[in-house]
């Protein structure tokens, strides 16, 4: 184990805390920007220090075609290569092939898939992924699970979740850095609490420095996500990092935040940016409007980041989707954005005004108090009285 | 704007002094091409990690601005220095800028001139064109100019002096107070309509000369003799300004003939390339020899970061450079960068070469006020060419 995870303050389930890792001292509940290719797109590491971000995640399967991890290990690991001193994170490259061939086919030996450079027939097994990530060298590796989408029901669903127990051993087996790099496991079981339940069970028994819950975030609804977040973090251990992979969605942080998860990543931010979408407090402000070409107020007024405290909408309207200045200034704004939302869900956690706090973030995303069903479900779970937010009359609605 | 010539050597090579912003800056100067404002991968917070004051001169096109905002919201925000959040930097608007907005001399007509733009080829009328100079208030701006390349017929060149001329009167009446003018000289390739352009512009009350029509299709050899008229003919106390140097043998020309500010469309084009400019700027005759032999891919001057060679290399692009591409990323780094299609790759690309490119200036800059800037341009000169041939 390379980490320690130390709780600063709770407010019910939620917690905020210090997680240290061999490259930096970060602080939870934590957005983990996405850099796809050992780069987060259009961003330089520095401006990433300035904004907050303290680990970022790179893609094993993206990096294991190029530059290949064999390059990035003779080059003295993914840290020095692309010259990023904080944390770091990868992903097992499984998801990624899954998602992104068509042609991958889980079984029980690994991942199988068709190699986007030749075309040959290639095997992605637990001990090869757990290699690669030895190679690349991130604080946290992520272990080889059975991804399946959440909307699959029936056997597959709990074939995946055994076959994700199976593979844990084969991935710690295969761990050959484990003072240096911390391994963490991924919850699977679909929708099923029965399922959820056992993968919970047998991640908890191999003792792993930290876990995920995974398959989500893939178009189940938002009902069956939170309870499956619930679920989880009820029965993961107190003291361990709980990581929910493939959040990035504002609401549904404050909302995993409240319900006890610590740490989140998504390519949402960045990607939506490129698309000339700003995250603001109200939700999001699309750059490209034809009302934006005339507004002289900054993208959030509310924001003190470089592009906030320099430029217009009306100026970021013109560079928007057309100039390469567009997605890096719209980028800096998001991160800004999601780094400052992270630091907030820490302080007001350790001040002990978390639900002052989770309140006003609804009240601005939902000035008319149409604070969806779901959400109000999940705030009641989570012990967070927010009726004054709330419209009196109907209660909630979706 | 003031500006003082402080050197002159051998031939009309020259050192100033241009006051813009609020830091004077030494010419024979770089202007930094920008898109809309901004250098087009360089975000403004980057902005202060290049040499400074070199790096505070910043030129835009006003035809960035035909999609919006409108010349009313620009300068309800108070104009490109506050819209820009560059309150430090001098601004210089040209119409062309030899990369997105060029001139269109076929549709270029009495009433305007014509420029393919991003939005389309448009007809800029000079007072359209005085109504978006008085909304941006640049430091400098440049009248309109009909711009025509070098192989057009002796009678539209004609018309092309005849015209820049008389839209220099009319943007020179619509003129806004504030914003120092520099009055615009065509010609295309005739030596005699070089010189009556010049001519007729130099009687004009005018703080500063824009020389157009040149990177418009003349060849190197045809160019000094077309220089030397425009600048004979020009006041010497007063700044010259050209677009469409690109090359550093073109701007050595260019600074031969007189002309103290130059375009970096050039590093764009380097930039998108996937080029990193290498030369060595001080002591010109050492390592070129070396550079020219190991590098393969190479002029001496440039390396393509594209090349395999680079994928293990650790070093930066230049040993030494102090800009924050070199002191932070590897020659591996950028090459995998470009690889993969990363916004990363041209951001550090166009700060060593924004970084590089200045440190040539100021090489030539220290060889005129040495007395050395005719060695300096042959030494530059032979070397490029001896590299091209061993290629
Ligand atoms: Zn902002
Ligand atoms: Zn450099």
């Amino acid at each position: 184990m390379a980490l320690r995870f130390e709780v600063m303050g709770r407010f019910n389930r939620a917690r905020a805390a210090q997680l240290t890792l061999p490259h930096f001292v970060s602080q939870t509940p934590l957005f983990m920007p996405v850099g796809t290719q050992g780069t987060i797109k259009g961003l330089t590491t520095s401006q990433l220090e300035e904004i907050g971000a303290q680990i970022i995640l790179g893609n094993t399967y993206h990096l294991a075609l190029r530059p290949t991890s064999e390059l990035i290990d003779e080059l003295g690991g993914l840290h020095k290569f692309m010259n990023w001193p904080r944390a770091m994170l990868t992903d097992s490259g499984g998801f990624q092939m899954v998602s992104l061939l068509h042609l991958a086919d889980i079984t029980e030996k690994g991942v199988t898939f068709q190699s986007p450079v030749d075309g040959k027939p290639m095997l992605l097994t637990p001990e090869e992924s757990i290699q690669i990530q030895n190679r690349i060298g991130a604080d946290i590796i992520m272990a080889l699970d059975d991804v399946v989408k959440t909307t699959i029901t029936g056997p597959r669903i709990e074939e995946a979740m055994y076959r994700t127990l199976r593979w844990i051993d084969r991935c710690i087996a295969a761990h050959s850095r484990p003072h240096e790099q911390n391994l963490f496991g991924i919850v699977q079981g679909g929708l099923d609490p029965v399922l959820r339940d056992t993968c919970v069970k047998g991640l908890v028994d191999r003792n792993l420095p930290g876990y995920a819950i995974g398959g989500l975030a893939g178009g189940e609804d938002k009902d069956s996500f939170w309870r499956v977040v619930a679920q989880c973090t009820a029965s993961l251990p107190e003291n361990k990092p709980r990581y929910v992979m493939g959040v990035g969605y504002p609401l549904d942080i404050v909302v995993c935040s409240s319900l006890g998860a610590d740490m989140y990543d998504c390519v949402y931010p960045t990607r939506t940016a490129r698309f000339g979408t700003a995250l603001v407090p109200e939700g999001v402000l699309k750059l490209k409007q034809r009302a934006m070409a005339d507004d002289t107020r900054p993208i959030d007024p509310t924001c003190a980041c470089m592009v906030c405290k320099n430029y217009t909408r009306a100026y970021i309207h013109c560079l928007a989707t057309k100039d390469a200045m567009g997605s890096q200034l719209l980028s800096y704004h998001n991160l800004y954005y999601m780094m400052q939302l992270s630091r907030n869900l820490h302080s007001a956690i350790v001040e002990g005004r978390f639900p002052e706090f989770v309140c006003d973030f609804l009240q601005k995303m939902f000035p008319k108090g149409d604070v969806p069903e779901w959400v109000c479900n999940a705030m009641e779970v989570a012990g967070i009285d927010i009726s004054s937010c709330c419209a009196p009359f109907p209660s909630c609605k979706d | 704007m003031k500006f003082a010539v402080k050197a002159v050597t051998g031939g009309r090579a020259r050192v100033g002094m241009l006051h813009l912003g609020p830091n004077p800056i030494e010419t024979p100067a770089l202007l930094l091409s920008t898109r809309k404002g901004l250098p087009v991968f360089i975000s403004p917070d980057l902005l202060p990690c290049l040499p400074r004051p070199d790096s505070h001169l910043l030129q835009f096109s006003p035809l960035h601005f035909l999609d919006g905002p409108c010349p009313k919201t620009i300068s309800s925000i108070g104009g490109l220095h506050q819209m820009l959040g560059l309150h430090e930097y001098g601004f210089v608007a040209v119409a062309r800028d030899s990369v997105q907005s060029l001139p269109e001399f076929d549709s270029t007509n009495k009433f305007g001139a014509s420029f393919e733009t991003p939005c389309g080829r448009r007809l800029v009328k000079p007072v359209e064109y005085m109504e978006m100079i008085s909304s941006m208030r640049p430091n400098l701006w440049a009248t309109l100019a009909d711009e025509v390349p070098a192989w057009v017929s002796d009678k539209r060149n004609k018309t092309s002096v005849d015209r820049t001329v008389k839209w220099l009167d009319e943007c020179l009446t619509l003129s806004p107070a504030g914003g120092a003018v520099f009055g615009s000289i065509v010609g295309g390739s005739n030596i005699e309509e070089r010189q009556r352009c010049a001519q007729e512009v130099a009687k004009r009350n005018v703080s500063g000369y824009w020389i157009g029509g040149f990177g418009l299709a003349e060849s190197m050899d045809d160019r000094p003799p077309l220089l030397n008229a425009v600048t004979d003919n020009l006041p010497e106390e007063r700044p010259r300004l050209i677009c469409g140097l690109g090359l550093p043998e073109e701007v050595l020309q260019g600074i031969a003939a007189g002309v103290d500010l130059f375009d970096s469309a050039y590093i764009y084009h380097l930039t998108l390339g996937g080029f990193a400019l290498i030369f060595p700027l001080d002591g010109m005759e050492e390592n070129m020899n070396d550079i020219q032999t190991s590098d393969i891919g190479s002029d001496g001057t440039k390396i393509n970061l594209r090349a395999t060679m680079y994928r293990k290399d650790t070093t930066p692009i230049v040993e030494g450079c102090s800009c924050y591409t070199c002191q932070n990323h590897t020659k591996g780094y950028i090459n995998h960068l470009l690889n993969v299609h990363e916004m990363l790759a041209q951001i550090l690309l166009e700060i060593h070469n924004t970084h590089h490119y200045l440190g040539l200036f100021q090489s030539i800059r220290y060889a005129i006020k040495e007395g050395k800037f005719e060695e300096f341009q042959n030494k530059f000169v032979q070397s490029r060419r001896s590299s091209c041939i061993l290629e």
